[in-house]
């Protein structure tokens, strides 16, 4: 049996300029083809202007289970969101 | 639907039965969150998924068989890209199952390996030929129908990556059925022999498709513990009555007979009666005896077998080229 | 018929046939990723294909369609080149005829996009060049990975030159049709086109450790419609149904 290509996770930069998203993941035998094969089955309906791609095992992921203490501290810091503050009408748009 | 009698590993245990992460793991689905791969599951949930996202990636894989088949011979320039365009994008959605599954801890090579042995299944719908030009209108009307409604519902489904690969599915898939109900259209409108052509598919396929939703609930073992996992989200029965009720109007508009005497509005149920599939031949074709059963692996196993050189090429060369940037590192 | 209707049904005809043998291998390729990034060509040949067939439809003046021309010519009408309708074979073959067209296809796309002085010539050309230059970017790269990887892979690729390799002179040859549409300014002379592609073909070749078959016998005829025994087949399944249900509309 052959060795399987590795998995690789693809992120791509749509057309108007935001952060590249993740997309999902392919099997290429390297960087390079990864990214041809990206450009093949993530942009056949024009989605993208710029490829990423990471071997999946280079990922170091949070552990859901813990995301109390990874992000529930910021949400008690509702003073970071504008929404806190009330802004007399009559300052206009802020 | 694509994946069939899939079965659910571990019984339905009440609450009092399960230990405590296992009812923390239930709190969760029921609260609608999402499952993640790194988050603790139950095994017979890894397992579920891993044999149900698995059936439904070589569903897409195999599925492109009986349309491909047409690729060759379609009628015209622009039928011809279409058609291939949609072959395409069935390989793409086994893409991202697979890599929904892998998320689980199983390689697509292993999947595929299975596959081949026949231990994993694919949809029994695809062990069903294309005989005519009208098969492929017929096959993207009902198939793709059928399908679309089991997918629609899986976008709630618990586990992330399969939820998120379905979002994707749903979004490329609405060109699919449109497509099919065309060709029906232009087929059905056509000369003689064309709707001839389109109510020869429909009689053949029409009870296929009614198969591909799976036996009935009353029947469905494991139906119970996948739907408290909202693995499935809905009844193999409620996706069936709901495809005929769509369907039928739209056979009518086409001029086209659905082959059921018993298929009648019921006013009482705000639906229409109709009659069931031979559960025989669906057990048959299951079983590997339908018509294409073989062909379809055959056809699978060659181009795994006879690729095999290329894939382990490419493998050899980029390990040369990291050996060779390692060196001059 | 004129050199103009001459020309595009010669460009359509390579992408049409080209376009059908690479669609052979939707579902059956070796891996999935190859299967979808094949998928890719074939659409854009066949895109390429209404174009120059389109071309040549309004060119001849008779109201034919792109659909007309390529559903009910038969074999002897057909103006592509040989390499093209060369089956399928093995992966490494079919990557190879790609290859070999590629490095031909593109630098001709790129003349024509630039020099042509036929308006519609060049924006025909302008449009394929782009997905031309990426078939040729694929096709070179799996040549050299495949040249270069395994002892069986390098064996098959070798084989797979040396199988095509007598059906790529005709691309330089040039006949009174081709004078005329180098003198009109509308297409190079075809054998001006022979030392890019040499040199690219080298490259690349030496590049993927594979050798230049030293044969230079050229096997001819397909641009005057004398064809292999193949492409009669695949006109056959091709064009099955318009021609059995002439009346239908699909």
């Amino acid at each position: 049996m052959s060795s399987e290509w590795p998995l690789w996770e693809v992120f791509i930069r749509g057309q108007h300029g935001l952060n590249h998203r993740h997309v999902g993941s392919l099997h290429a035998p390297d960087a390079e083809m990864a990214i041809k094969n990206a450009r093949d089955v993530y942009t056949r309906r024009n989605e993208g202007v710029s490829i990423w791609v990471v071997p999946s095992n280079q990922i170091t992921a949070s552990v859901p289970s813990e995301k109390g203490p990874m992000f529930e501290p910021s949400k008690s810091k509702i003073y970071r969101h504008p929404t806190f503050y009330d802004i007399p009408d009559e300052v206009g748009h802020m | 639907m694509y994946a069939q009698m899939v079965q659910s590993t571990g019984t339905l245990k009440t609450r009092e039965e399960m230990d405590e992460r296992e009812r923390a793991f239930q709190d969760r689905i029921d609260a609608g969150e999402k499952i993640e791969p790194q988050d603790w599951m139950p095994e017979g949930y890894r397992k579920t998924l891993v044999r149900q996202i698995g059936q439904h990636a070589h569903s897409e894989i195999v599925g492109q068989l009986p349309e491909g088949n047409w690729i060759t011979r379609a009628p015209t320039l622009e039928r011809k890209a279409i058609l291939l365009a949609k072959v395409q994008d069935e390989a793409g959605h086994g893409l991202y199952l697979y890599c929904a599954a892998e998320t689980l801890g199983v390689s697509r090579d292993e999947m595929t390996e299975k596959l081949h042995d026949g231990e994993m299944k694919y949809s029994s719908i695809f062990n069903y030929p294309t005989l005519t030009w009208a098969d492929i209108g017929a096959v993207g009307w009902l198939v793709d129908g059928a399908a679309i409604m089991n997918q629609v519902a899986l976008q709630r489904t618990s586990y992330g990556p399969y939820s998120r690969a379905m979002v994707r599915i749903c979004k490329e898939e609405s060109f699919h059925q449109r497509q099919g109900y065309s060709i029906m259209m232009k087929m059905a409108a056509g000369t003689p022999e064309q709707k001839r052509m389109a109510q020869d598919a429909l009689d053949r396929l029409w009870y296929p498709s009614l198969m591909m939703f799976g036996p009935s609930d009353a029947e469905s073992v494991h139906s119970a513990q996948s739907m408290a996992w909202k693995i499935k989200v809905s009844t193999n029965d409620e996706l069936r009555q709901k495809f005929v009720d769509q369907t039928v109007p739209q056979a009518e508009y086409l001029g086209l007979t659905i082959p059921d005497d018993k298929l009648a509005w019921n006013e009482e149920k705000g639906g229409y009666n109709f009659s069931e599939p031979d559960w025989q031949e669906f057990h048959d074709v299951l079983a590997g005896n339908g018509p294409c059963n073989a062909d379809r692996m055959a056809a699978r196993r060659t181009a795994w077998e006879d690729g095999a050189w290329y894939r382990d090429g490419l493998v050899a060369h980029a390990n040369k080229r990291a050996a060779q940037r390692m060196a001059a590192e | 018929m004129s050199a103009l209707c001459e020309f595009a049904l010669r460009m359509g005809d390579n992408t049409l046939i080209l376009g059908h043998r690479v669609s052979e291998w939707c579902g059956h390729a070796p891996v999935l990723e190859e299967d979808i990034a094949l998928a890719n060509t074939a659409l854009d040949l066949i895109g390429q294909t209404q174009m120059w067939l389109g071309l040549a439809g309004e060119a001849e003046g008779e109201g034919r369609t792109a659909d007309d021309l390529a559903y009910k010519r038969d074999a002897w009408d057909f103006r592509n080149l040989l390499l093209v309708e060369r089956p399928n074979g093995d992966f490494g073959q079919t990557l190879m005829r790609q290859f070999l067209f590629d490095a031909w296809h593109h630098p001709m796309l790129t003349w024509l996009a630039e020099n042509s002085k036929d308006q519609r010539v060049a924006e025909i050309a302008e449009k394929a060049v782009r997905e031309a230059a990426y078939h040729l970017e694929r096709s070179s790269d799996l040549v050299i990975r495949l040249g270069d990887g395994t002892d069986e892979s390098h064996r098959r690729m070798q084989d797979a030159l040396a199988y095509h390799w007598t059906y790529t002179g005709e691309m330089f040859e040039a006949d009174a049709i081709d004078r005329e549409l180098a003198d009109a300014g509308i297409a190079p002379d075809p054998a001006a086109m022979k030392p890019g592609w040499d040199a690219l073909i080298g490259e690349v070749l030496a590049e993927a450790t594979l050798s230049v078959p030293e044969n230079d016998f050229a096997h001819k005829g397909g641009r005057r419609g004398q064809h292999t025994e193949h492409l009669g087949h695949i006109l056959a399944a091709m064009q099955f149904l318009p021609r059995a249900y002439p009346d239908a509309r699909w």
